[in-house]
Formats: C-alpha cells, sequence, structure tokens
C-alpha cells in the first residue's frame, strides 16, 4: 500500500480543501435523496401502495428493507468494480446522477389512483437504483478524499465525508418540516411530499457541476500510468485469501458494531421517542436536528484524534460506551414521556366526545382526552371507536393515538440524551474510512472497502429500527399487553458486543501498524 | 495472544453456525403459529422471508472468519495507519 504523503506534499490546503468540498457536497446529497424516502415511507405507502393489496403491500416492504438497504451491497460491488476499473471521479460521477434522476423522477410517479399497479412497481424499480447508487458513492468519495489526504491526517480530512450522513439526514428532516409548514399538512400530505423529491434536481445539477471540474485520484493516476491497475477488481478482493480476510475482519470487527451503534442513535432513537414514547412529530424532530448540529463538529474531532492514537480505540471506545449505557439512556428517556409517572393537574383535564354518522348507516365515536401534568407535560389521547349498522359483520378494532408534548426541561433533556448516542456515533463513525482505505491497497480498494461497509450499514445497521420494533410488538403477551419498551435494545447490544471482542482481539491497535507497499 | 485469536476462531464458527440454526427454528415457529392462528401471516412470513437470506450468507462469513481466525490467518494483522 502506498503512502500519500510523498504524492500530496505540494497539495496546498486551499486545494485540498475543495477536493472535499466537492466530495463532500455530493455525498451529503446522496444521503440527503436516500433519506426523503424513509422519512415520507408513511406517505408514499399511502399513495402508491394500497393497504388492502397484498402485492402492494409486499412491494412496500421491498422498497423499504430490500430496496433501501440489502441492495446496497450490491450498488457496492458494481461500483466499487467500475471505480477500481475506469477510475474514482467518474464512476461517483455515475452514481450521483443516478440517484439524483431516480429521486427526481420518485417526485413525478402518478399514484396508484391514476395507474394502477404500475405506480408501485415503478416506485420500486426507482427505490432499487437509489440503494444501487448509494451503494456506489460512498466508497468512491472516502477513497478520493483519503487518496488526496496527506496519509498522516487522513482521519482528519476523511472525517468531512463522514459528516455527510449525518448532515443529509439533518437536511431532509429540514427540507421537510420547512414544506410541511409552508404548504399544511393536507397539502403536504396531498402533493407537498413530491417537493423535496423535485428539489434534489436542483441540488444535483449544482454537485455535478462541481465534481466535473475535479480530476482524478492522483494514486489511482499513478497505478493507471503504471500499468498496475486491477483487471479484475471483484476476484482480487474476494477471491484472495490475503484480501478476503482483510474484508471479512473489517465487517465482523468494525464495521458491523459501527452500523448498529449509528442506526441506533440516529434512527432508532427517533422510533423510539415517536412511536414507544408518543412525543409529538415536530417537537421529535427539533430534537433531533439540535442534537445534530450540536454534535456534527465531534466527527472532525474523533477524525483528527484517531490520527494520533488510532483509529482502534476511539472506534471501539464508542462501541462499548453504547453497549453498556444504551439501557439507561432508553429507560431515562421513557420515563421522560410516561405520563401514568406524573402528578395530573386533575382542573386542566377535558374530555370530549363526537359522534358522526356516515352515508353506509355506520357511527364513528370520537373521544378525546386532553390533559396538563405539574412537571410541564401535556398529553392528547384520541380514540375513534366505529359502531356498524350492520350488526351481523365483526365491529373493527377502536384505534387510538397518543400525543405527548414534552415540557421545556424535558425536551432538553431528552435532546442531550439524543446528542449523547449520536456523540457515540461520531466516535465510531469518524475514523472508520481512514480505517477501511487503510486496510486495503490502491488497486481493488474502491471493491473491497465498500462491501464491509454497506453490509455493516446497510444490513447490521439499516435493519436495527425493523428488528428492534419486531422485538417489541413480539414482547405483547396477554400478560403484558403492552411489552418490553427496551427489548428491541437487545439487537444493537449484542451485535455491538460481539463486534467489539472481535475489534478487540484481532485489530491492529496503531502502534502494530507499518507502512506497506503496493 | 495469538492462542487466544485461534481459540476464539471455534467461537466465531459455532455462532454463525447457531444463527442460522435458530433463525431457520424461530421461523418455522412463528410462521406455524402464524398460519395456525390466522394472524398476521403475510408480516410474519415476509419478516423471515428477507431475514434469512440476508443473514444466512453473512452468518456463514462469520463462520469463514472464525476458520481463518483458528488457522492462524489473523495472528499478525498489520495495516497502514497514518
Amino acid at each position: 500500500m502506498q503512502t500519500s504523503t510523498a504524492n500530496h506534499e505540494n497539495m496546498s490546503a486551499k486545494g485540498l480543501m475543495q477536493v472535499i468540498t466537492a466530495s463532500s457536497v455530493g455525498t451529503l446529497i446522496e444521503w440527503y435523496d436516500f433519506y426523503i424516502y424513509g422519512a415520507m415511507a408513511p406517505i408514499i405507502a399511502t399513495q402508491f401502495f394500497p393497504s388492502g393489496n397484498p402485492t402492494a403491500a409486499f412491494l412496500a416492504a421491498l422498497a423499504t428493507f430490500a430496496a433501501g438497504f440489502v441492495i446496497r451491497p450490491f450498488g457496492a460491488l458494481v461500483f466499487g468494480r467500475l471505480g477500481d476499473l475506469i477510475g474514482r471521479k467518474y464512476t461517483f460521477l455515475l452514481t450521483l446522477v443516478l440517484m439524483g434522476l431516480s429521486t427526481f423522477a420518485i417526485g413525478l410517479v402518478p399514484g396508484y389512483a391514476s395507474i394502477g399497479m404500475g405506480a408501485p412497481a415503478l416506485i420500486l424499480t426507482l427505490r432499487l437504483i437509489q440503494g444501487l447508487a448509494l451503494g456506489g458513492e460512498y466508497g468512491g468519495a472516502a477513497t478520493y478524499v483519503a487518496e488526496h489526504a496527506p496519509s498522516n491526517r487522513r482521519g482528519y480530512y476523511t472525517a468531512f465525508i463522514q459528516t455527510t450522513a449525518t448532515l443529509g439526514f439533518f437536511l431532509s428532516l429540514g427540507v421537510i418540516l420547512t414544506t410541511r409548514k409552508t404548504v399544511g399538512v393536507d397539502a403536504f400530505n396531498a402533493w407537498g411530499w413530491r417537493v423535496p423529491f423535485i428539489v434534489s434536481a436542483f441540488l444535483i445539477a449544482i454537485s455535478v457541476y462541481i465534481r466535473l471540474r475535479m480530476a482524478e485520484s492522483p494514486l489511482f493516476s499513478k497505478i493507471k500510468k503504471e500499468g498496475k491497475i486491477s483487471k479484475n477488481p471483484l476476484k482480487e478482493s474476494f477471491a484472495n485469501k490475503g484480501n478476503l480476510k482483510m474484508v471479512l475482519l473489517a465487517l465482523f470487527g468494525a464495521v458491523m458494531g459501527q452500523g448498529v451503534v449509528w442506526y441506533t442513535g440516529q434512527f432508532y432513537a427517533q422510533t423510539f421517542i415517536e412511536r414507544t414514547c408518543g412525543v409529538e412529530f415536530e417537537q421529535t424532530r427539533y430534537l433531533l436536528c439540535i442534537a445534530i448540529l450540536l454534535v456534527t463538529p465531534f466527527f472532525l474531532v474523533f477524525g483528527a484524534w484517531s490520527d494520533r492514537i488510532g483509529r482502534k480505540t476511539i472506534m471501539l471506545g464508542g462501541m462499548l460506551l453504547a453497549i453498556l449505557t444504551y439501557r439507561p439512556i432508553y429507560q431515562t428517556m421513557y420515563s421522560l414521556a410516561n405520563t401514568k409517572a406524573k402528578t395530573e393537574i386533575a382542573e386542566r383535564t377535558a374530555v370530549n366526545m363526537t359522534a358522526a354518522l356516515d352515508a353506509k348507516g355506520d357511527s364513528l365515536y370520537t373521544t378525546t382526552t386532553v390533559k396538563a401534568f405539574t412537571d410541564g407535560t401535556s398529553f392528547k389521547l384520541v380514540e375513534k371507536k366505529t359502531v356498524l349498522a350492520d350488526k351481523t359483520k365483526p365491529a373493527p378494532k377502536p384505534e387510538s393515538v397518543k400525543t405527548v408534548w414534552l415540557s421545556a426541561t424535558n425536551f432538553w433533556i431528552m435532546m442531550l440524551l439524543v446528542f449523547i448516542q449520536i456523540l457515540y456515533v461520531t466516535m465510531v463513525y469518524g475514523p472508520i474510512a481512514a480505517f477501511l482505505v487503510e486496510l486495503f491497497p490502491t488497486r481493488i480498494r474502491y471493491t473491497s472497502m465498500s462491501l464491509p461497509y454497506h453490509i455493516g450499514n446497510g444490513i447490521f445497521g439499516g435493519l436495527t429500527p425493523f428488528i428492534a420494533t419486531r422485538l417489541f410488538d413480539a414482547s405483547k403477551t396477554t400478560t403484558n399487553p403492552t411489552g418490553d419498551p427496551y427489548v428491541g435494545l437487545w439487537y444493537p447490544i449484542v451485535i455491538g458486543a460481539v463486534c467489539f471482542v472481535i475489534g478487540l482481539l484481532y485489530l491492529p491497535s496503531k502502534k502494530d501498524s507499518v507502512s506497506q507497499e503496493d | 495472544m495469538d492462542s487466544l485469536k485461534r481459540i476464539s476462531g471455534f467461537l466465531w464458527i459455532a455462532l454463525g453456525l447457531a444463527v442460522v440454526y435458530l433463525m431457520m427454528q424461530q421461523a418455522g415457529v412463528e410462521i406455524a403459529a402464524a398460519v395456525k392462528n390466522n394472524k398476521a401471516v403475510l408480516d410474519t412470513q415476509m419478516f423471515w422471508y428477507i431475514i434469512i437470506p440476508i443473514f444466512t450468507p453473512i452468518m456463514l462469513g462469520l463462520c469463514l472468519f472464525g476458520w481463518y481466525a483458528w488457522k492462524g490467518e489473523y495472528d499478525h494483522v498489520v495495516i497502514e495507519e497514518g
């Protein structure tokens, strides 16, 4: 493996920052494109995947999980191979264009009501392209920046790429909240949800313009000039035992644990606050946005620190802290919104009941209960019960929706708890690009690092909310109908613990590291 | 340290195989129960039809990792770090 110091002694700090900006902006926009689909999945489901149609429901699940996460490793293989064959610049330009076009097209697809099953089929196809493009993007951007950076500051410079996933999430939340506020909730659900997808086209156009002006990575150009480019990157990466063992080590000793810590802190926390604790939609997003903004600089802090004390210490430190503190953190989060343990202000309790009769003669009874508590928390419970005119038919199940508004103090405590979780993310994720780049030689780097990254993050990490929610639902029994709210945490804790032990045993420390030649 | 790395290799092989076995067993139990009670059949099937094909090859990868560890492939791992 080549050290890049010699190649970049003459590269100015300004030139390096231009490389980082050009790479980061594109990657940030790709994350934005990827997240807006996830954030609007419930609205997309109503527009494209009608609940009464089992085929559509199957396609919806595929679009959310399979296309969103499972396809990413395939994108890593397809574009990683291309990147090692034709170069980093044109490959991650291609992934950017594919992502932008597919996102823009999602915003234009007519709904199920207009074109029937063609609508979910089109959405699934476009989501597949999104997953493929994302699978190819990250490895290219990380490799490109790392191959420009001096080796003794690689952790710091690649940490800029690491901020893009979190900032892309922040941008998606910001655009969605702004659009929703501007057009109103009803208009947003009807058509306004398309705006963030269409906005993507403008963002991508700017990013493509910036990237077109970039030069190829100097290390890749050098090996190309010397005729040392791999003829078959897939074979060299995965059929060569010397390299395959490093791919497996990267996956099981670092990225697997990093993936679950990331998705627990940034996504499962949101699911838990909103669904399990019942905290109101906008309050949940505001506290997430604040936590993300405050914590983002720590990606750079831990990336830079990893240049001095080693990647392993920081990554495994973050993983260990997460494993040990997840349960107390989530217990505190739950208690902040648990109205059963709070003192109610009886005189401020209001109950409103309405009844409505529809054209078929069915009656809909709605009971709205509003409560306030001494600590400043407020609560609304809406219960809906339908009584059918035709008594021979089975009565539909009553529905109830609980919404909690946290007091100002509890809001900031909740934000702090999310901040701590994302701080763990910055520890495990900040140095990982530099770590992965250093594991593999230049000629097969793009392919070799992309696959473990996307298995660790797309599959182990990406499925965290899905599996944790499933564990929570499975814990609901007739003796305990509310279930165990913390059972979902066992998934990231166990995966994180296994990864921590493997990393501790098998990953070399900084003092063991040496420079290698290709 | 090297002997601990090698001996632990057995643990990773056993863990990989155990996870595959437990996934298959749990899928069988849950799908059978869902069909019997006619409750959430599609949801249960979909969950396991997604999880098993994804995690089985990854767990076989963990077994391969354990095999390499047992054979001493990770005794002297060195990487270039800045």
